[in-house]
C-alpha cells in the first residue's frame, strides 16, 4: 500500500498558479489574435458583400484579383516608399540626436525633454497641425515666401505628399528611438573610449569602431520597430492625403480600410490583410537572420 | 564624446540643437497660438508667431458644434480603464511566464508571442465581423476588449516578463518559506518591486489608446460615442473643408493635458519608455 500523499502537492500547486495567472491573456490571444487570423484567412477565401448580403466561397478568387489588381504595384509601392523613407530618415535623426544629447552639457535635459514632446502630443492633433502648415497659403509656405521661395501644395503634388507624410511621421515618433539609443550610448563602457584615444583613435573612428557595434542590438531593434510601425500607419494618410494625389500616398493600410469598409469588399479586404501580414513575418523573419550576422555581441 | 568641451563646441552644438528643434516644437507652438487667433490672422503674411488680438472664440465653438466634453470622456474613460486591465493581465502573464515553473509554460509562452507579430490592422476585418455578430458594433466594448487582451496587451505582458526575470530569487523564497500562496507572494513582494514597469506599461498604454484611430472609425459612428482623435477630423464646413481655428483649438485641447503631464513627469516618462527598449 502506498501511503496517501496530499493531493495539492507543490508541483501541482504551482502548475494551478501560473495557468491561472496566464489564463486572461492566452484566453484573449485566441479569441482577439488566433482566431481572427484564421478567420481573416477563411473570408479571404470568399467573396462577401456586406451590403449586397452575399458570401459565397470563391476559392482563389481573391489571390487572382490580387494579381491584376492595377492599383496593388503602387499601393505596394507607396509602403515600400513610405517604410523605407522613414527607417533611413527616423533611424540617422535618431542617432543624430542621441548622441547630441549623450554630450554633458548644461541644460541637456531640456533639450532632450522638448525633443521628446511630440511623442506626447496625440497623434490626429499633430497630423492636424502640419496639414495646416503644408497647405498652400499654410506657415511652411509663408516662411519660405519670407526667403523669397514660392513653395508648392505639399500635399497635392505626387511628388511632395509621400515626402511630406514621411517628414510629419518622423518628427513625431523619431523621441522614441532617440531615448532607446540614447539609453544605449549611455551603456557603453567607458574603459573603450579611453582605450582607443591613447591608441589616438579619433572620434569618428571611436564611433564607427566602438559607439555603432556596441549599440548594434539597440539600432536593430529600433528598425524592427520602426518598419512594423510604418507598415501599420493610417491616421496619418487619412488625415493628411486621403491616399492621394492619385494612388501617391495610399500605403497597404489605408488600400485595405478603403476597399472593406469604404467599397464594403470584405473577402477582397481580408486577401489584403494576408498580404500584410505575409510582408510583416518575412521582414520579422529577415531581421532576425539579419541579428545573427550583423549585430555585435558581447561575451554574455 | 567624453571629456570636457570647449566653450567653441558647446555653442556650436548649442546651435545646432536650437536648429534642430524647429520642427519639433514650432508645430505645437503653432498649434497653441494660431487656436486663438481669429481666422483672419491664421492665414496672415508674414505669419505671425504671437496672436495680436486674442481670440478664444474658436474654443467655444469646439463644445457648440460637437458633444466635445462627452467625447473627450470617452476618450479618458476608455484610456483609464484599458491600462489598468492591460496592468492587470500584462502583470500577472509576465509574473508567471518569468517565475512559475508549469507545463506547458513555454509553449503557451510561444502561443502568446504571436501577438507581436501580426498587426491588428490584419485581423480588424474578423474582428468587425465578431463584435458585429455579438451586437457590440458602434459601442465602447471593442475599444475596450481588444487592447487588453489583444495584440497591444503582449508587448505589455513582454516588458513585465523581462522585468520580473531581472528579480532575485531570494526574494520569493523567503515568503515560500513561511507558506505564503503564489498569488500572495505576487500580491505582496512581485508586483510592489515591480513598479518601474508597471510605470512604463501604463505610459504607452495610455498614449497607444488616446491615440487610437482606425479602431474608432471602424467600430463607431454615432458622434456621442467618438473618441477624441475622430472627433478632431469632424470640424468640417459645407464643403467638407476643415474650419482651421475649430480644428486647431480642439486640436489642443486634445494635447494639452497630456503635454502638461509629460513636462511634470518627464523623467518618468523617459526613463520609463527608455526602461521598455534596454533588453530587447
Amino acid at each position: 500500500m502506498q501511503e496517501a500523499r496530499p493531493f495539492w502537492t507543490l508541483a501541482r500547486r504551482e502548475a494551478l498558479a501560473g495557468g491561472l495567472f496566464v489564463a486572461p491573456q492566452l484566453a484573449g490571444v485566441l479569441v482577439f489574435v488566433l482566431a481572427p487570423l484564421a478567420l481573416v484567412f477563411w473570408y479571404s477565401l470568399h467573396e462577401w458583400n456586406v451590403l449586397a448580403n452575399t458570401f459565397e466561397f470563391t476559392g482563389a478568387q481573391n489571390y487572382q484579383d490580387l494579381l491584376q489588381d492595377a492599383t496593388l504595384p503602387p499601393v505596394l509601392a507607396a509602403s515600400a516608399v513610405f517604410a523605407a523613407g522613414l527607417v533611413v530618415f527616423n533611424l540617422s535623426l535618431a542617432l543624430l540626436l542621441a548622441v547630441l544629447l549623450n554630450q554633458k552639457l548644461v541644460g541637456i535635459t531640456a533639450f532632450r525633454t522638448l525633443f521628446f514632446s511630440p511623442v506626447v502630443v496625440s497623434l490626429v492633433a499633430w497630423t492636424i497641425v502640419w496639414g495646416f502648415l503644408l497647405q498652400a497659403n499654410g506657415g511652411i509656405n509663408g516662411v519660405l515666401k519670407l526667403a523669397g521661395i514660392e513653395g508648392p501644395n505639399w500635399l497635392r503634388m505626387p511628388a511632395t505628399a509621400m515626402a511630406s507624410v514621411i517628414v510629419v511621421q518622423v518628427f513625431k515618433n523619431v523621441g522614441l528611438n532617440m531615448i532607446l539609443l540614447l539609453a544605449a550610448l549611455q551603456g557603453v563602457p567607458r574603459e573603450l573610449y579611453e582605450a582607443a584615444r591613447i591608441d589616438g583613435a579619433s572620434a569618428w573612428r571611436q564611433f564607427r569602431r566602438i559607439t555603432l557595434p556596441m549599440i548594434s542590438p539597440t539600432i536593430l531593434l529600433t528598425s524592427v520597430i520602426t518598419v512594423v510601425g510604418a507598415l501599420q500607419v493610417f491616421a496619418q494618410i487619412a488625415v493628411l492625403t486621403q491616399g492621394g494625389p492619385g494612388h501617391s500616398t495610399t500605403v497597404l493600410v489605408y488600400y485595405l480600410y478603403q476597399q472593406t469598409f469604404q467599397f464594403h469588399r470584405f473577402g477582397y479586404g481580408s486577401t489584403l490583410a494576408i498580404v500584410l501580414f505575409a510582408i510583416v513575418a518575412l521582414l520579422t523573419l529577415a531581421q532576425w537572420q539579419l541579428r545573427k550576422r550583423f549585430v555585435f555581441h558581447e561575451q554574455s | 564624446m567624453q571629456g570636457r568641451l570647449s566653450p567653441r563646441t558647446q555653442a556650436a552644438l548649442y546651435g545646432l540643437m536650437c536648429l534642430l528643434l524647429v520642427p519639433f516644437v514650432f508645430p505645437t507652438w503653432w498649434m497653441v497660438t494660431s487656436s486663438v487667433k481669429p481666422i483672419s490672422e491664421i492665414f496672415a503674411f508674414p505669419p505671425q508667431l504671437w496672436p495680436a488680438h486674442a481670440d478664444f472664440s474658436s474654443y467655444q465653438q469646439v463644445f457648440k458644434l460637437q458633444p466635445f466634453a462627452r467625447q473627450y470622456w470617452n476618450s479618458a474613460w476608455i484610456a483609464a480603464v484599458v491600462t489598468l486591465g492591460t496592468l492587470g493581465v500584462a502583470s500577472m502573464a509576465g509574473y508567471a511566464f518569468a517565475r512559475i515553473r508549469f507545463p506547458g509554460a513555454n509553449a503557451l509562452f510561444v502561443v502568446v508571442l504571436t501577438g507581436l507579430l501580426i498587426p491588428s490592422e490584419v485581423t480588424i476585418v474578423p474582428l468587425f465581423q465578431m463584435f458585429r455578430a455579438l451586437g457590440l458594433v458602434n459601442t465602447h466594448w471593442p475599444l475596450v476588449l481588444i487592447p487588453i487582451f489583444g495584440a497591444p496587451c503582449v508587448f505589455a505582458t513582454f516588458i513585465m516578463r523581462q522585468f520580473y526575470i531581472t528579480l532575485p530569487a531570494e526574494l520569493e523564497e523567503a515568503a515560500r518559506v513561511d507558506g505564503l500562496g503564489r498569488f500572495k507572494i505576487f500580491r505582496t513582494i512581485a508586483l510592489p518591486l515591480a513598479r518601474p514597469a508597471l510605470a512604463s506599461v501604463a505610459i504607452f498604454t495610455f498614449l497607444h489608446s488616446w491615440n487610437l484611430y482606425l479602431e474608432p472609425i471602424v467600430f463607431l459612428s454615432t458622434p456621442t460615442l467618438f473618441t477624441l482623435p475622430q472627433a478632431l477630423t469632424q470640424f468640417t464646413d459645407a464643403y467638407g473643408g476643415p474650419m482651421w481655428n475649430i480644428q486647431l483649438a480642439a486640436a489642443t485641447l486634445t494635447a494639452l493635458p497630456v503635454l502638461l503631464v509629460f513636462v511634470v513627469a518627464q523623467k518618468q516618462f523617459i526613463e520609463g519608455l527608455a526602461h521598455t527598449g534596454l533588453k530587447g
